[in-house]
């Protein structure tokens, strides 16, 4: 299974997350948006690329609450809430949001 | 499932024990795994590194030569999941002289104490480790 994207061949699982997470870039993450039924926002993007460099920092894709608890801290409380996280992407922020960002599904994810 | 796991307000006292090498066997990134999904359900959680398991902890790890994920920059994110009791062995570190100087420089904040940066590993002998053991509602050995 992949994604086509500027000729190239995205390979990607079963759910949709990408296999190579090297292979991601912006307009990678704009198909699997419109997959998901989303429309990216800058805010969505903030989201996203804080996935991207905790994923860098950590080798992992964070679970919901610690998303949570990390964006409170570098964003302050009204971003870092579930509340706000699940008006951006409604079915689920950790795994739509880390879907975008071409991480791979969290770990004990919901 | 016992009664007052239904209300919430049973929390025991797990304890994932790690024998193995971090790399050649799955047994430490499993146990990784297992730990980070146990941690969403706000138990009491503690990790233990004896035997070759204390390498996991080492900092420095390079895999490009095995075409293996590092995973160890994973252990820093413990403290974000409420994983803040890391026991290492002090004889399996001498065994393999390895001293605490070799391990990484893994931190949690305290959110009791104004989210001030504390240390996770528990350097410990064999003997008090045999206490800490002893406290435990359930040991996973990996």
């Amino acid at each position: 299974m992949a994604y086509e994207v500027n000729g190239k061949t995205i390979e990607h699982d079963e759910e949709g997350y990408l296999s190579d997470l090297t292979q991601w870039d912006n307009d990678v993450a704009a198909i699997l948006a419109k997959d998901e039924g989303i429309e990216m926002t800058d805010e969505h993007w903030e989201v996203v690329n804080f996935l991207r460099e905790y994923y860098d920092e950590y080798q992992i894709a964070p679970a919901i609450r610690v998303l949570v608890k990390a964006l409170k801290k570098t964003m302050g409380k009204e971003k870092g809430s579930n509340k706000y996280l699940y008006t951006l992407f409604p079915y689920g922020p950790a795994k739509q949001a880390c879907k975008i960002a071409g991480l791979p599904k969290p770990t004990g994810c919901i | 499932m016992s009664e007052d796991m239904e209300d919430g307000g049973d929390i025991k006292k797990f304890m994932y024990m790690n024998r193995k090498a971090p790399y050649g066997t799955i047994y430490a990134l499993e146990a990784l795994e297992v730990v980070l999904i146990g941690a969403a359900f706000d138990q009491d959680v503690s990790l233990a590194f004896v035997d070759d398991g204390v390498f996991q902890l080492t900092k420095g790890q390079d895999t490009a030569g095995i075409g293996i994920k590092n995973f160890s920059p994973a252990f820093k994110a413990l403290g974000d999941y409420d994983v803040t009791k890391l026991y290492v062995e002090k004889e399996s570190l001498e065994e393999r002289g390895l001293t605490a100087d070799d391990l990484m420089d893994l931190v949690y904040e305290d959110e009791d104490d104004d989210w001030a940066e504390k240390p996770s590993i528990r350097l410990v002998s064999r003997d008090e480790l045999k206490t800490v053991l002893a406290e435990q509602d359930v040991i996973m050995s990996f």
